[in-house]
């Protein structure tokens, strides 16, 4: 395979800024929050891509964004070769059945009224993939099997189940289409410790055994370093830093990067005692107004006077080690 | 070191419609003078329920606490009027919760939520007050504390709305700091400035705290002692060393082997543990833990062990041995 094809999904400067009005009956636009703000990255056939962020950072709005949910403000996405934006709806309807979803909520994410059978066989239906009703519920019964739930279950509501089991319901539906590409937004973090094990364990056997490839949105860094392959780690809309999961964790070059990995807990006491810790000031600033030049220098530990005012450009340090940063 | 709280076989349950929930069923343990205690579990082990029986916060009905005492200075907390109850809530016990944003009320300013506690418990004037509420918001970190305490809480960030729960629990200087998850809502970035502020707030008080939470990695850097709870029952009590180094109870270990490390390479799959909590509305037979348990025996679904030492301050609520795999 050639370079091209290897890519499933490529990411091109894309931004997405959701407008702040203001006025009743002449509504004007007075600003916007500028979520995400030119971010391009890649992701290949078969990989498990990690973004990172904190609560704001627009992890979501990008994960979001790149299936189409929302229209870009700016920049284009190519799922499988197919642009996304600008898409005819047939073509549309497409990249909506090779690229889905796993949402973080797995009580919100189901609607309470339909039935695991009606859950799981929209997208059979939307898409008209199996028309035959009797044909359709066994394909039901098969992916509930596959993601370890019994096939007894498909006239349950979802409120009967616990949340680990409504997160299998939810991958489900996701696999329903036989997608090529799946979006995990935070899939775990809603869940207790010995049922995200159980989760992150099955989303791997499903990865293996379809050759999915995964955009994995989380902020549990410990959880990204076990399951991902490269990590992004975002900062108010863009990109900083960008490599393999092990040169990340291990030789981390942005401050912020670093500041983030220093403040995860670590299930060791005496490893925790003599950790040396990177403690930021403050909050993250309003990503109506982000700062000037590098986003992160009014909390950066290392800022220069040249921070405020360039914005550092998008390097490759070393092979497949990317960072924005001046001082890296 | 003086004993400050003594619990013994505390049980709490609630009457409902879809029957009796047994939440916590005969939860004994000891907290010394400045000691800081962990209690960890996951959702629905009982940990929260018991702090809220001790501080006398458990609605009855539909709870009902049919046995137990929580001896606080030699005083019997579950057997003190309601009135005698408000004089320790909020000036010798304080508690905060995972959520600033609903444990505020969003109607009245800061300065007036810190200056209420103020004086009713220590009877000073209004000017005295707001001028202990300015200490108080800056012995937090909240810059220009005298001019936010006009502000409301929807003003305030999530951490710094958690920093302002510390001050109001701090105002009357307590003996006794519960804490049920303050941190869980936060961004790791924020989770370490405000566990280094606890920290350092507890070495100049020297007050002793109770912290419960689900997150093993938390508790490593913070706690000298630990519980670990599962369907309302303590099975494990230890030093933070001896339970990272040494867990002796399945629960533990496997709670241990489900968490992936920030600070490792990956070497395998997560250990999941297999199925899910017991359903809190079967009344307890045998050990809450073998429908799970990788060690399980005979005797493990008959009777239900009760806590004894394995160690010196190590105590397990196991029959078998999990070294040896024989019965203790």
């Amino acid at each position: 395979m050639n370079q091209a094809n290897r890519t499933l999904v490529r990411v091109e400067n894309l931004r997405k800024y959701f407008p702040i009005r203001r006025g009743i009956i002449i509504e004007r636009q007075v600003g916007a929050v500028r979520a995400v703000d030119g971010v391009s990255f890649t992701i290949e056939r078969g990989e498990t891509l990690g973004l990172v962020g904190e609560s704001g950072c627009g992890k979501t709005t990008v994960g979001r964004t790149i299936l189409g949910l929302y229209p870009a403000t700016q920049g284009q996405v190519y799922i499988d070769g197919q642009p996304v934006f600008g898409a005819k709806s047939r073509d549309m309807l497409v990249i909506r059945r090779k690229a889905q979803m796993i949402f973080q909520d797995p009580y919100a994410s189901l609607n309470p009224r339909w039935t695991v059978d009606a859950i799981v066989s929209e997208p059979l239906r939307v898409h008209q993939l199996i028309k035959d009703p009797k044909m359709r519920s066994e394909r039901v019964v098969e992916l509930l099997n596959l993601v370890g739930l019994s096939g007894r279950l498909v006239n349950r509501f979802p409120h009967e189940f616990s949340g680990g089991q409504r997160q299998r319901i939810g991958i489900a539906r996701a696999l329903a289409s036989d997608p090529l590409f799946v979006v995990c937004d935070e899939p775990i973090s809603a869940l207790d410790v010995s049922i995200q094990a159980q989760v992150v364990n099955l989303m791997e056997d499903l990865q293996d055994k379809f050759n999915l490839t995964y955009l994995f949105i989380a902020h549990d860094l410990s959880m990204v370093r076990h399951i991902c392959d490269r990590v992004a780690v975002m900062y108010l809309g863009v990109i900083v830093e960008l490599a393999s999961r092990n040169e990340l964790y291990e030789n981390p070059l942005h401050p912020y990067t670093r500041a983030l990995l220093s403040a995860v807990p670590i299930p060791d006491p005496k490893k925790d005692r003599h950790r040396s810790r990177v403690i930021l000031r403050g909050d993250v600033p309003s990503p109506i107004s982000p700062p000037s030049g590098c986003r992160f220098h009014p909390r950066c530990p290392i800022a220069k006077e040249h921070c405020a005012r360039l914005v550092p450009d998008w390097r490759e340090i070393s092979p497949n080690h990317w960072v924005a940063c001046h001082e890296a | 070191m003086n004993t400050l709280l003594q619990v013994r076989e505390l049980t709490t349950r609630f009457h409902t419609p879809e029957g009796t929930v047994f939440a916590v069923n005969g939860v004994s343990f000891d907290l010394g003078e400045g000691e800081t205690l962990a209690v960890v579990g996951e959702s629905g082990c009982g940990k929260s329920v018991t702090m809220l029986s001790i501080m006398g916060l458990i609605p009855k009905p539909p709870g009902e606490i049919p046995k137990g005492e929580a001896l606080y200075i030699k005083r019997d907390l579950l057997k003190l009027s309601d009135a005698e109850m408000q004089h320790i809530r909020g000036k010798e016990i304080a508690m905060i919760f995972q959520d600033p944003m609903t444990s505020l009320n969003p109607v009245l300013s800061i300065g007036r939520q810190i200056t209420e506690s103020l004086r009713t418990h220590l009877g000073i004037d209004q000017k005295a007050a707001n001028q202990r509420a300015v200490e108080l918001l800056e012995q937090v970190g909240i810059s220009e504390a005298a001019r936010r305490l006009a502000d409301f809480p929807h003003q305030f960030s999530g951490g710094m709305r958690q920093r302002v729960m510390i001050a109001m629990a701090l105002a009357c200087v307590p003996n006794l700091l519960i804490a049920d998850e303050p941190t869980t809502a936060l961004d790791v970035t924020i989770q370490a400035q405000i566990i280094e502020l606890v920290i350092q707030l507890r070495e100049q008080l020297g007050m002793a705290m109770i912290w419960i939470t689900h997150d093993l990695g938390v508790v490593a850097g913070l706690a000298e002692r630990v519980t670990v709870m599962y369907a309302g029952y303590i099975v494990e009590e230890a030093s933070v060393d001896d339970l990272y180094d040494d867990p002796r109870h399945p629960y533990t270990l496997a709670l241990l082997a489900a968490l992936p490390r920030v600070d490792l390479r990956r070497e395998r799959r997560l250990k999941s543990i297999p199925g899910a909590p017991p359903s809190l509305l079967v009344e307890p037979k045998g050990c809450p833990f073998a429908p799970r348990c990788e060690y399980v025996r005979e005797i493990c679904r008959k009777e239900n062990p009760v806590l004894t030492p394995v160690a010196a301050r190590h105590k397990i609520a196991c029959w078998v041995d999990i070294n040896s795999g024989d019965l203790r």
